[in-house]
């Protein structure tokens, strides 16, 4: 453990994190993002899924600064007289929560799908990349519209609240698992090649060690640096099926679903519903992004050889 | 008495779309326990192929297409997949050109010795990291302990092509197939590398078939030799005595063609020409566009390979004749 500290504090790695200020802010941003979510009830002022904290008088109460402003209230209230605040970082959490959620699912799909694809060749890789190809070109909103319009149907309103997270963790996930198979797959064609392969199957080992132990290792330099990009577009792709009324309902109301929630009563003047919401999901979109450039730069196999 | 390792006939083709391309066309040659060949060529011989051909291992589109590797009895290339894995690295270990490349470049050496292990017995980690460490001692690399948990690019090439032949020695094989094992190394590490080879060969009795174009190493560390030339062995033998006195005229020119045999000053030899490719050997012996003493039978008949001396020598030429003293046959 202490060998394994000592090894990182020497590492390029972090060199060039230290080199980076972008990279040090985006990685403090999203810490701190990160930690308020996961932690939503320490830091959140209200609960707002407890119904005794609502009082439906305090509906569309504007910022506190602002004239009719509450101090109660920091960034005001929403339409039912949920705490904008506490809302948004329960609603953080939520996104994160699906963000990360649904690219381990479309990860773990996609690596297994592009090793396999791509260290077996022939027609498993056909069968696997054209089933790849047809995925992709269903556009996921599409998909996920037919599915939870099913869903809705068959387990009713009610339930639906309850099931929505490990629904559109699976939705997303399956939506965008062919990203990482295509990515996985070129590695591994790449490397499968390469002599240390071939050491591997002199010395006896079978296909699957070889697959698994050796060939995937040595692909995880692109996963990383697309899973960073796949934790934004996931997160993204949630608050778009929210905002269309697909993704999390409004007892439960993610980033997303805040944001459409308050886009009924913009131009009513309630514009403090959306905004905030929305500021809270481009930070965390692009400091996600940011990361994720710093990351692909520094792991750039051209430029850091071992 | 039979030999640890017998190679009959052996033939590899390549399946191409304009039809086979035979690569081996029908080598044979044996090896004894404790035995050191070298296998000798121009690149593009099929000295490789016949290499990954003993522990079947030829990538496609090669196959096997004849012949035998008969090994402690069982016909390699008949052998399922399954108990070819339990030959491969357990009785038979190769060792590459490169190390740069050889070793995975995201686990530490002790994990790729431990796994070598593991995967032929049933072994613990602490047991089989201990053997690990032995091994590396072997080959002489300092302080093994720490060493284990290195990763390959912490290691310098020749400390690379150490493990390497730590890895290759780790489950006491009996014979080890060294593919030009020092091609990639500088020349005082070559030295070094292979008296290391030679002496660990020596001292554990393992069987070496040492793959390489340098005539040099091959007469310091084998005790026999065979010259292959576009897929056959024109020339075998002991080596002091191919290489005192080689007969095939192939022999003759790789021999001339040292610098170590000449006046300084002097232009060095050649043969003239190059290895035909093999999609076309010309008719008769495939040497016949380079031979000084090519003659009309040459371009029509296929030499004969056959014992010339008593003392396990064999030629494929139409001029050489065998020593009268060992009568007629």
């Amino acid at each position: 453990m202490k060998r394994t500290w000592r090894r990182f504090k020497a590492s390029y790695l972090l060199f060039s994190f230290k080199q980076d200020k972008t990279a040090i802010f985006s990685l403090a941003v999203l810490l701190v993002l990160l930690v308020t979510g996961l932690l939503a009830p320490v830091f959140s002022p209200y609960d707002p899924y407890d119904p005794a904290n609502i009082d439906i008088m305090n509906s569309e109460l504007p910022p506190s600064w602002t004239e009719n402003g509450e101090a109660a209230f920091l960034l005001g209230t929403d339409i039912q007289g949920r705490d904008l605040l506490s809302t948004m970082i329960y609603g953080l959490r939520l996104s994160i929560l699906i963000g990360c959620g649904a690219v381990i699912l479309q990860g773990c799909l996609g690596v297994v799908v592009g090793l396999l694809a791509g260290y077996l060749g022939g027609k498993i890789d056909a069968v696997l990349m054209r089933i790849a190809d047809i995925q992709l070109s269903f556009p996921y909103l599409m998909v996920a519209i037919f599915i939870s319009a099913i869903f809705q149907l068959a387990f009713g309103i009610g339930r639906y609240e309850d099931l929505a997270v490990p629904l559109l963790i699976v939705i997303i996930g399956l939506a965008e698992w062919p990203v990482y198979a295509r990515t996985v797959r070129a590695a591994v064609m790449g490397e499968k090649n390469k002599e240390y392969v071939e050491a591997a199957r002199v010395i006896g080992l079978n296909r699957w060690r070889i697959m698994f132990r050796h060939v995937l290792p040595n692909t995880m330099t692109s996963v990383l640096v697309i899973s960073t990009i796949q934790v934004a577009n996931a997160v993204m792709s949630e608050a778009a099926l929210s905002f269309l009324g697909l993704g999390m309902p409004v007892t439960k109301p993610s980033l997303g679903s805040l944001i459409r929630s308050g886009f009924e009563y913009i131009f009513s003047g309630s514009w403090w519903i959306t905004l905030f919401p929305g500021i809270f999901l481009v930070l965390l979109v692009l400091v996600i992004n940011l990361l994720g450039d710093w990351l692909r730069d520094v792991l750039n196999p051209k430029l850091y050889k071992g | 008495m039979s030999h640890l390792l017998e190679v009959n006939d052996l033939e590899v083709k390549f399946g191409l779309r304009q039809g086979d391309l035979t690569a081996i066309n029908g080598i044979s040659f044996n090896l004894d326990k404790g035995e050191r060949m070298g296998l000798v060529g121009e690149s593009g011989a099929g000295k490789s192929v016949t290499g990954f051909a003993i522990i079947n291992l030829i990538s496609k589109p090669g196959f096997i297409s004849g012949g035998r590797v008969i090994f402690n009895g069982q016909d390699l290339a008949a052998l399922s997949e399954e108990a070819m894995r339990e030959i491969r690295g357990n009785h038979i270990s190769m060792i590459f050109q490169d190390p740069m490349m050889t070793l995975n470049p995201v686990l530490t050496i002790g994990t790729q010795m431990v796994e070598t292990l593991q995967a032929h017995r049933r072994i613990t980690r602490p047991e089989a990291e201990a053997i690990a460490l032995e091994k590396l001692k072997k080959v002489q690399i300092p302080s093994p302990e720490k060493r284990l948990a290195q990763y390959p690019h912490e290691f310098s090439g020749g400390m690379r092509q150490r493990i390497v032949i730590a890895i290759a020695l780790i489950t006491d094989p009996e014979i080890i197939i060294a593919d030009e094992p020092t091609t990639a190394l500088d020349v005082t590490i070559q030295a070094e590398i292979m008296d290391l080879l030679q002496q660990l060969c020596e001292s554990e009795d393992t069987g070496l078939i040492l793959i390489t174009h340098d005539l040099g190493v091959v007469s310091q560390v084998t005790e026999k030799i065979a010259v292959m030339y576009a897929g056959k062995i024109v020339e075998s033998g002991l080596t002091d005595r191919v290489v005192n006195n080689p007969k095939h005229p192939y022999t003759q020119g790789l021999i001339k063609a040292l610098p170590g045999s000449l006046q300084p000053g002097a232009r060095l030899n050649q043969i003239p020409g190059m290895m035909p490719t093999l999609t076309d050997i010309p008719p008769g012996c495939a040497f016949n566009p380079r031979c000084p003493l090519c003659e009309t039978i040459c371009r029509n008949q296929e030499p004969p390979f056959i014992p010339v001396d008593h003392l396990t020598r064999m030629v494929a030429c139409h001029m050489v004749k065998p020593d009268p003293s060992m009568g007629t046959r």
